[in-house]
C-alpha cells in the first residue's frame, strides 16, 4: 500500500493515538479503542462473531443492535456495522425474532391491494403508536408506509421502503404483531410485478435477439483475427 | 490539519476544473500505468502453486496458501447423508438464489445452504447497477465489445456471448418477481452509463440496486419453500468413483457437527475473496467473503483461471475510519464526480475502467500527491458536492440516498464535503474455469457468480457481475435440474480428497493451514 514520501505537498505526520473507552456488552464490561464500530468492538473484546455480521456495509440487517448511551435513558437501534462505540455505552445484539412471513405467488395474484389483507390480516389492525418508525435505524417512517399500504397506496410504500435493510427491528416494536418490512416487501413486490407498465423497449429488444437482428455483427466479430478484434474495441469509445 | 482545512483545496478549485475535459490514456499509457502501480503487477505478493490442477501457476500468498490447504476432514469420515437432494446449491448469494429458483421452477429438488443468513453476502451491496443493453442506441454486441476492452481481450469469448445476449429476459425475469428497476418517462428502462462502457447501459434501483434484487430474490425462495440450511459451511465436496461430483460436507456453525448432503449435482455459489486482504487492502466485500469455493473446487480436481487479477475498486472510503475499505459507488464518477489530489488537480479521466483510475490513484499517492488523514491514512478527494453544483441541489441526496446516510452516521454531509477515497479490494476477476452451462471440469459440480472465472477476463466492466449472477445462477440451475432427472444418486467418497493428500504430501506436504477459511479471524485472542 501506500508509502509514505518525503515529497507529499500536504503532509499530514500526526497520526491520533488511540483513546481507550468503556462499553458495556450484553451486561458486561470492557475497555476499547474509541470510535470503532460496535463489531469491531465485539471482535476486539475477544467475541467470536457468526451471527450478527452479514455484509459489514450497512445493507443486510444482519447486525441489529441496541444501544444506550451514557445517562440516557433512552433505548435505540443501529446497525452495529455502522455505529461508532463512545464511552459508557451499553449495546446488545437482537436475537432473531420469530416474525411471520405470509408465502405468495407474486404472478398469480389477482387483487393483490385486497390480498395484502388476506396475507396480513393484522396490518390494518395498526394502532398508530409509531414505535416502528421510532425503531428503524434506516430512518424509514415506518407507520406510515403500514397506513399508506392499507390505503392502497402501494406506488409510495415501494418508494419509501427502497431504504429498508430488512434488520426486523421494526418488528418486535409492534402492538398490533405486525411485521411492518414483510408487508413493505410485498407491497414493492406487487407495485412491481402488478402496477408499473412493462418497458416495451424491452420487449423489442428481446425479440430482436431472437430474431437474429444481430447474427450480422456477430459473424463479423467472430471472424476477426485477435489483432484486428484489439483494433476493433480500441476503435469504441 | 483537520479534514475540513484539507478539503478547502477541492471548493476552491471547482469551478476552475469544471471547464476542463481530461482525455483517457491511451492504451499504451495504460498499460505502462498499470505495469506500474497496479497491485496486480506487485511481484512479491505472489507465487507459484506448488501442485494441484494449477501446478505452478502464480496466484497471491495468501490464495496459494488456502488452495494448498489441507480439507478438515478427515479422510475416513462417516459419509451417511444427513440429507439428499437433486441439486445442492452452497452460497446465498445472488448467483445461489437465482440458481436455486430456476432449478426448483424446473422440477428439481432443490437445497440451498448458506454460510450466514439467506441474503448475507457480497450481492446484496451491489449500489453502482447490472449492465444489459436494453437502450435502442445500444445492443448486445457492444456490451460484448465494451467488457472485452475492459476485460484485456482475456474474456471467454462463449461465456461473454451468453451472458449479453440474455441479459435482456433476466431484466425482464427480474421484473416479473416485482425489482423495481429505475424507469425514464416514457416508462423505459432508466440506463445509467458506468465507467469503461461506450455506451449507457446500467439498470439500477436509486443505489439499492443489489439489496432491492435481493429482497426479492430471497423473499421468492421463501415463498417457493425451497430448503435452506443457513449458518452452514461447505467444508468438503464427495466424489464418486470417476471423481465426479455427489454431495457436500458442511460444518454447522452453531452446533459445529458434520452434515453431509447427497446430492446429483453441486452448484458452488460462494462469491469472492475480499475478506482474505489480499496484499494487506481493506475491502469493500461481506464477512463472508473468503474464496471458499476456489478451494473446495481444488480438491476436486476444478481448474482455475484469473487467479492472479485481482479488482481492487479505486473508491474505498478512507475516512472516517469506522467506514474503512467500504465502497463509495462509482455512480458518483458516472455522474460526473472527479478525482482531485492534494494539489485540487484532476489526474485521470474518471470514467476509464477500475484497473486504470486505481492505479491512477496509488500512483498520485506514491508520488507524494495524496492527502493523509489524522489517523495515518492517504488517499485523494471525490468531489461529491460537485454533482449538486452541475445538477442542481438535493442531486446528491436524490440518487445517492444510501450513501448519503452511510455516511450522514458519521455526521458527514457528503452533498456538501469531498469524501477521501483510495482503492479497496473488491473483486476477484477469476476463479472456477466453467462452460456455457456454468459447469466445472468435474462432471456434476457446477460455479456460478463471482466463485468462477473467464467471463471478465482480466479486469470486470462495472455492473456485469450482477448480471453474471443471474445468467449462470440461471444456467447452472437450469442444466443441474434437467439432468438430476435421469440420473441416480452417486456414490459418496472422499477419493478426491484421498489423491489431493498424496500430491501434497509428494510435494512436500502443504501449506501448513486449513482451509476453507470459512470466516476471517478478526476476533483478537490476547492483550
Ligand atoms: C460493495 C460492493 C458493491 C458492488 N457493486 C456492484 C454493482 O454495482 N454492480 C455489479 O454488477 N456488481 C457489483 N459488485 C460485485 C457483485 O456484487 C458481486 O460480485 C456479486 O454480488 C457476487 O455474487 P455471488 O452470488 O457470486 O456471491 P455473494 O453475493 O458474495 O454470495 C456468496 C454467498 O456464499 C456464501 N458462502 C461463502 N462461502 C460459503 C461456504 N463455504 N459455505 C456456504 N456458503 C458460503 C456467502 O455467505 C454468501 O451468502 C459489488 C460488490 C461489492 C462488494
Ligand atoms: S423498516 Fe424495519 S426492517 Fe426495514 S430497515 Fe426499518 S426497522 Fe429495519
Ligand atoms: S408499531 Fe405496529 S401498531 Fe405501532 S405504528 Fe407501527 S405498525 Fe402501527
Ligand atoms: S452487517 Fe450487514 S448491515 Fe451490518
Amino acid at each position: 500500500m501506500a508509502q509514505e514520501d518525503k515529497e507529499n505537498v500536504i503532509d499530514q505526520p500526526e497520526v491520533i493515538r488511540h483513546r481507550m473507552v468503556t462499553i458495556e456488552i450484553a451486561g458486561k464490561k470492557y475497555d476499547v479503542p474509541e470510535g470503532i464500530t460496535i463489531i469491531k468492538a465485539l471482535w476486539y473484546s475477544g467475541q467470536e462473531v457468526v451471527r450478527g455480521a452479514g455484509c459489514l456495509g450497512g445493507f443486510c440487517g444482519a447486525c441489529a443492535a441496541y444501544y444506550r448511551t451514557k445517562d440516557d435513558p433512552k433505548v435505540r437501534t443501529c446497525l452495529a456495522c455502522q455505529m461508532a462505540v463512545q464511552d459508557g455505552m451499553s449495546i446488545t445484539m437482537m436475537p432473531p425474532f420469530p416474525a411471520r412471513k405470509a408465502t405468495y405467488d407474486i404472478q398469480a395474484l389477482k387483487e393483490p391491494k385486497q390480498d395484502l389483507f388476506n396475507l396480513y390480516p393484522e396490518t390494518p389492525l395498526c394502532r398508530n403508536c409509531n414505535a416502528c418508525t421510532e425503531a428503524c435505524p434506516q430512518q424509514i417512517d415506518v407507520r406510515e408506509g403500514v397506513w399508506k399500504a392499507v390505503f392502497g397506496d402501494f406506488k409510495s410504500v415501494s418508494e419509501m421502503f427502497m431504504d429498508c435493510v430488512m434488520c426486523g427491528m421494526c418488528t418486535p416494536v409492534c402492538i398490533a404483531d405486525i411485521a411492518p418490512n414483510l408487508v413493505a416487501l410485498y407491497v414493492s413486490r406487487a407495485q412491481g410485478a402488478h402496477f408499473i407498465e412493462p418497458p416495451l423497449g424491452l420487449d423489442t429488444r428481446i425479440k430482436e435477439i431472437q430474431d437474429g437482428r444481430f447474427n450480422d455483427e456477430w459473424a463479423k466479430i467472430f471472424k476477426m483475427t485477435e489483432k484486428e478484434l484489439a483494433d476493433h474495441c480500441a476503435t469504441v469509445k | 490539519m483537520d479534514i475540513h482545512a484539507l478539503q478547502q483545496i477541492v471548493h476552491s478549485t471547482r469551478d476552475a476544473r469544471r471547464k476542463q475535459t481530461i482525455p483517457k490514456f491511451p492504451p499504451a499509457e495504460q498499460d505502462q500505468l498499470i505495469h506500474k502501480y497496479h497491485p496486480d503487477y506487485r511481484v512479491s505478493a505472489y507465487r507459484p502453486i506448488r501442485f494441484g490442477p494449477n501446478a505452478d501457476d502464480k496466484t497471491v500468498v495468501e490464495l496459494a496458501a488456502l488452495l494448498e490447504g489441507d480439507s478438515p476432514i478427515s479422510d475416513d469420515s462417516d459419509l451417511t447423508p444427513d440429507y439428499t437432494t437433486d441439486v445442492l446449491v452452497v452460497g446465498g448469494g445472488g448467483a445461489g438464489c437465482a440458481a436455486a429458483l430456476h432449478a426448483h421452477g424446473a422440477g428439481a429438488k432443490v437445497m440451498l445452504a448458506t454460510k450466514l443468513r439467506l441474503g448475507d453476502s457480497n450481492s446484496v451491496m451491489a449500489q453502482g447497477g447490472m449492465q444489459i443493453s436494453v437502450a435502442s442506441g445500444d445492443s448486445p454486441v457492444t456490451h460484448f465489445v465494451d467488457t472485452l476492452k475492459g476485460g484485456h481481450m482475456q474474456n471467454d469469448h462463449d461465456l461473454l456471448k451468453v451472458m449479453v445476449e440474455e441479459g435482456p429476459s433476466i431484466a425482464k425475469w427480474l421484473l416479473s418477481l416485482g425489482v423495481l428497476f429505475d424507469r425514464d418517462g416514457d416508462g423505459n428502462l432508466h440506463v445509467k452509463k458506468g465507467g469503461g462502457s461506450s455506451k449507457p447501459r446500467l439498470l439500477t434501483c436509486s443505489d439499492y440496486t443489489g439489496l432491492e434484487i435481493m429482497r426479492v430474490l430471497k423473499d421468492e425462495v421463501l415463498n417457493q419453500k425451497i430448503q435452506l440450511l443457513e449458518f452452514c459451511a461447505a467444508v468438503e465436496l464427495t466424489s464418486d468413483d470417476s471423481g465426479n461430483c455427489t454431495g457436500a460436507i458442511f460444518k454447522d456453525l452453531d452446533n459445529h457437527r458434520q452434515i453431509v448432503v447427497a446430492a446429483k449435482s453441486v452448484i458452488l455459489a460462494t462469491g469472492g475473496i475480499g475478506r482474505l486482504h489480499i496484499q494487506g487492502f481493506p475491502t469493500s466485500n461481506h464477512y463472508g467473503a473468503t474464496g471458499d469455493g476456489l478451494c473446495l473446487a481444488y480438491r476436486m480436481g476444478a481448474k482455475l483461471m484469473h487467479i492472479d487479477t485481482f479488482q481492487y475498486h479505486p473508491s474505498g472510503a478512507v475516512y472516517p475510519e469506522q467506514l474503512i475499505g467500504a465502497l463509495v459507488t462509482e455512480g458518483i464518477r458516472s455522474e460526473g464526480g472527479h478525482l482531485v489530489n492534494a494539489k485540487g488537480e484532476r489526474f485521470v479521466n474518471e470514467l476509464d475502467t477500475r484497473d486504470v483510475v486505481s492505479s491512477s490513484i496509488i500512483r498520485e499517492c506514491e508520488e507524494g500527491r495524496g492527502i493523509r488523514t489524522m489517523s495515518g491514512r492517504i488517499g485523494v478527494w471525490l468531489d461529491t458536492p460537485l454533482l449538486d453544483a452541475e445538477q442542481g441541489p438535493g442531486t446528491v441526496e436524490k440518487h445517492f440516498p444510501a450513501m448519503m446516510l452511510q455516511f450522514e452516521r458519521f455526521g458527514i454531509d457528503i452533498s456538501k464535503d469531498p469524501v477521501l477515497i483510495y482503492p479497496t479490494l473488491h473483486y476477484q476477476n477469476g476463479g472456477v474455469k466453467i462452460d456455457t452451462n456454468s459447469e466445472t471440469n468435474v462432471y456434476n459440480l457446477f460455479v456460478a457468480g463471482e466463485a468462477s472465472g473467464g467471463l471478465h477476463g482480466r479486469n470486470r466492466l462495472m455492473g456485469n457481475s450482477l448480471l453474471d449472477l443471474m445468467v449462470f445462477g440461471k444456467r447452472s440451475g437450469l442444466t443441474s435440474a434437467a439432468r438430476a432427472a435421469a440420473m441416480p444418486h452417486g456414490k459418496l467418497t472422499l477419493g478426491h480428497l484421498k489423491r489431493f493428500r498424496a500430491e501434497a504430501k509428494k510435494h512436500g506436504s502443504g501449506s501448513g493451514v486449513v482451509s476453507p477459511m470459512i470466516l476471517p479471524a478478526y476476533t483478537r485472542r490476547e492483550d
